[in-house]
């Protein structure tokens, strides 16, 4: 593998982490939007918070890193993207902001109006929010994205067939995501009600995350056909995973194995973003930027993988042992009324 | 509050032989550094709170851990749920400020990133740990056993300071453009570690990091000054205003020696920033300071003049000599007027707070206990709003200054802009979310702190709570 390579390597993994773990972060505002009002809405609100709550900002990070990265490592796409698809991030910036501190504030709102008001800002931007970082991927696919200052079209660039797809698809994803792993931690928590309303939401949402995958490919096909190439060609066997790997999380979701069931929702996700990458190789812009010509010089690369190497000596152990606590139900408030 | 727009104006007001996009683009900018300005403003009160006040959580729990008083445990833990609430709030605005380094200046990213991007990355890691153990500390009062539980607490305060000085180390890199080489104006031979270690982030580092143990001392110590005038005094309150106060009494007066190394650091690495600073239009030796005042026309009208002094502070000679704005060219300078009454409003309030602290210190000296005055104690309350106006003030003494650089003598702000259209209307509708922001954040502030301060009756000592969860 080459320097070049390496650094994509990690900025590949950096952004399977962020879809995978602040995927499904966004995933429960949608079911928090969808949770409806009465005491069963209010257990199921509630039940995302302990869930969330002491994981989100860990989880958010790894956006930051992604974003550190590409600019690091590739600075010229970085700058082509940012400016191209300003408004999608721009919204992108505008929904992290929102959605972030009105789920902070929300346990120490109380229960009035400003509280429902709090309730519905999260949940509306942890829509948003993926739909349009979704859309600029799909900018950034179908080769909309050109080199330069703003080179692009500021609105199709972002509001085209195949932006479209990958934002409902990765609103999809995230509730997706979200409803396998409540399932699963409310399970720990043995409320049987609870339980039933995650699964029959994963199972839901699979189907319609499955379906939107299968019929999107059609988008593809007419929309974006280089990408459409080479996810039937290269990328074929992560998109079978993928595949597979939903298919086999809905039987488990299904016969209530939750804890396999978040595994495999996780792999199902992350092969369609490794999948993305590899159809694209070697692009980083299609048709106009590749990989290796896109990327810093030598030093700046040596650099950042002495520095993640690094980093992720002291990082690993630390999100060992956050997510230990997390999954065995630790990290939660004791006293009542005492919501940290 | 940054308030800049004379230049824009003054361009705006000029639009004779200039094209329409040329405005345009004047404007663009215009937005882009006001929207630049906006977020840095907010996000900047913040993180002195990810910086100063888990240290000032910590310190109250390891009161409680060597006394076993609840008094301290209460406070601790009411201070860091203060803290997370905070803090998200500081990452959410962080993350607006990573989003605007491609959407407001894609070039000056596209162009240097791979210079001072490293610092960022290894920021990130920072960030990471913070994270995590900020929410292991908040969420794991009742399960971690003490000590762990207070162990947990110190990455976090590890992981401010490391944060802080990595994106101040891009800051000095702005100001001092090392560790690259230009052929042909493109960047080469990168040297990663020499951009990293500039010689801007030291004085940096530590003025920034004092400041925010200031913004939080003050900021906590006024918040319960006004509990204290009126008259809730038991041993709760004094306990939760006397340690925050006396820590930040302990920095202000440090403060001064340390603005007095920038200072000189400025002046022989940015010698017209230094310039603008003073208002200092000629090169001369034995140069004069001028108090208040306004510049114009190249020079101050209405100030105090004390002769010889910038000489004296700015080199320790009195007949040291001090480049003035000559030299350089009119448009390579920055705008005198803001930079100036930035600078010295922070100096000013600066040396207001150190003699507050003064006092306090000198009457715990002499005396052992507090002063008495009602007026020591409203000047607290004021003290913290005032730390937060030095602090701005600073920074746009330091950004201000730097213009009409980006990165100091290497490229222009102009040149850095996005072409994107629609900076303008990013900057409204980021204003008007700042402000809902800023005032649900103050509420919820002050929900909280209604909440009384009390023991509750069930508190456990240190020893019995490691019984119960060891
Ligand atoms: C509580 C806040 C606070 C207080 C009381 C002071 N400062 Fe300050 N100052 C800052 C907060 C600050 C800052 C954190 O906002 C800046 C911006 C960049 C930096 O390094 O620190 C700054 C910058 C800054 C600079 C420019 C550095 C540069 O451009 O690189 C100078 C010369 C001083 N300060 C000098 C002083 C002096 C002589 C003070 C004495 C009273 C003083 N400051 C008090
Ligand atoms: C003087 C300047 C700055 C200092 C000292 C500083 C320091 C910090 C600190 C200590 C935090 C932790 C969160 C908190 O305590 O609230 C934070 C958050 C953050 N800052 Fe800043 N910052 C500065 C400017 C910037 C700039 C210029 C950027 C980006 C370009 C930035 C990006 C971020 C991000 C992304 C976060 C969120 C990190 C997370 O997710 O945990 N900050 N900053
Ligand atoms: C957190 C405290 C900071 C504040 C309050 C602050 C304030 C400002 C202000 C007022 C401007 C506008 C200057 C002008 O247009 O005349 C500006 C510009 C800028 N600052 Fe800072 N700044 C801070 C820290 C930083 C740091 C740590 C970085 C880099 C990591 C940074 C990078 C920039 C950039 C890229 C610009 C835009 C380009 C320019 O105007 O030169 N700032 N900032």
């Amino acid at each position: 593998m080459s320097l070049v390579d390496a650094v994509l390597a990690l900025v590949i993994a950096g952004l399977t982490a962020y879809v995978v773990l602040a995927g499904a972060d966004f995933g429960a505002g949608f079911w928090e939007l969808m949770s409806g009002p009465g005491p069963k809405g209010a257990q199921m609100r509630a039940a995302i918070h302990r869930s969330v709550g002491p994981v989100w900002e860990a989880n958010h990070v790894w956006l930051i890193f992604v974003l550190v990265l590409l600019w690091t490592a590739f600075p010229v796409a970085f700058g082509a993207i940012m400016s191209t698809l300003a408004i999608p991030m721009f919204l992108a910036a505008m929904g992290i902001i929102l959605r972030g501190s009105a789920f902070a504030f929300q346990p120490h709102v109380g229960t009035g109006r400003l509280a429902g008001l709090m309730s519905a800002v999260f949940g509306i931007s942890s829509v948003l929010t993926p739909f349009v970082m979704g859309a600029a991927i799909g900018g950034i696919a179908s080769g909309r994205v050109p080199v330069g200052n703003a080179a692009g079209d500021p609105w199709r660039s972002w509001l085209n067939p195949t932006s479209l797809f990958v934002g409902a698809l990765a609103v999809a994803l995230c509730a997706y995501l979200a409803a396998v792993y409540l399932a699963a931690d409310t399970a720990r928590g043995g409320d049987r009600d609870l339980v039933e309303a995650f699964r029959r939401r994963a199972l839901a949402a699979g189907a319609v995350a499955g379906v939107l995958a299968v019929g999107g490919l059609a988008v593809v096909r007419s929309d974006a056909e280089h990408l459409w190439v080479g996810l039937t060609g290269a990328a074929l066997p992560m998109v079978i995973l993928s595949g597979v790997a939903g298919a086999a999380t809905l039987a488990l979701v299904w016969r209530r194995r939750f804890g396999i069931a978040r595994i495999g929702a996780a792999v199902a996700v992350s092969a369609i973003v490794i999948g993305w990458a590899v159809a694209q190789r070697p692009d980083l812009l299609p048709g106009e930027l590749t990989i290796a010509d896109a990327a810093a010089g030598r030093p700046t690369l040596v650099a950042l993988l002495i520095g993640t190497g690094t980093g992720a000596a002291v990082l690993i152990p630390s999100l060992v042992w956050l997510f230990r606590l997390a999954l065995r139900g630790e990290l939660v408030k004791s006293e009542p009324g005492e919501m940290p | 509050m940054f308030e800049l727009l004379p230049s824009g104006v003054a361009s705006m007001a000029l639009p004779l032989g200039r094209s329409v996009r040329a405005i345009v683009e004047q404007t663009d900018l215009v937005a882009a550094r006001q929207t630049q300005a906006l977020s840095f403003a907010f996000h900047i009160v913040l993180v002195c709170f990810g910086v100063a006040f888990p240290a000032l959580v910590l310190v109250m729990e390891g009161l409680w851990l060597r006394t076993g008083d609840p008094v301290y445990r209460v406070i601790a833990r009411r201070w860091s749920r203060v803290m997370l609430v905070l803090f998200a709030v500081g990452v959410v605005s962080g993350t607006i400020l990573s989003f605007e380094f491609g959407l407001l200046w894609p070039r000056f990213t596209a162009r240097f990133g791979e210079v001072f991007g490293f610092a960022f990355a290894l920021e990130g890691f920072a960030f990471f740990l913070e994270a995590i153990f900020i929410a292991i500390y908040v969420y794991g009062w009742d399960r971690l056993r003490p000590r762990t539980h207070f162990l947990a607490g110190l990455p976090v305060v590890g992981a401010g300071l490391a944060g802080s000085l990595f994106v101040l180390s891009v800051n000095g890199w702005m100001n001092n453009p090392t560790g690259f080489d230009l052929v042909d104006g493109k960047v080469a031979n990168v040297r990663p570690l020499e951009a990293l270690f500039n010689v801007q982030l030291w004085h940096t580092f530590v003025h920034m990091t004092l400041a925010a143990y200031m913004v939080v001392g003050f900021v906590t110590a006024g918040v319960y000054a006004l509990a204290w005038l009126r008259s809730r005094r038991d041993r709760i309150h004094r306990v939760a205003l006397v340690v925050p106060l006396t820590i930040a009494c302990l920095v202000a007066p440090v403060q001064i020696v340390v603005g007095d190394w920038a200072g000189r650091q400025v002046a022989s690495s940015q010698p017209v920033k230094l310039a603008a600073f003073e208002g200092l239009q000629r090169t001369q030796t034995g140069a004069p300071l001028n108090l208040l005042g306004w510049y114009r026309d190249g020079r101050i009208v209405g100030g105090i003049e004390i002769p010889h002094l910038l000489s004296l502070l700015a080199t320790h000679d009195p007949n040291g000599r001090v480049p003035g704005l000559d030299t350089a060219a009119p448009e390579d300078r920055p705008p005198v007027n803001v930079v100036r009454i930035s600078f010295q409003l922070m100096v000013g309030l600066g040396t207001g707070l150190a003699a507050l602290s003064g006092i306090y210190l000198w009457v715990w000296w002499r005396r052992r206990r507090l002063p008495r005055s009602v007026w020591f104690w409203r000047a607290v309350v004021v003290s913290g709003p005032a730390a937060i106006m030095a602090l701005w003030a600073g920074w746009t003494t330091t950004e201000v200054g730097r213009q009409p650089w980006i990165v100091y003598r290497v490229m222009r702000t102009s040149e850095a802009v996005t072409a994107a259209e629609g900076v303008p209307i990013g900057l409204i509708v980021l204003l008007v979310t700042y402000l809902a922001l800023g005032a649900v954040t103050l509420w919820v502030m002050r929900r909280m702190s209604r909440t009384p301060l009390q023991i509750p009756p069930d508190a456990p000592p240190p020893a019995a709570a490691s019984a119960e969860s060891g």
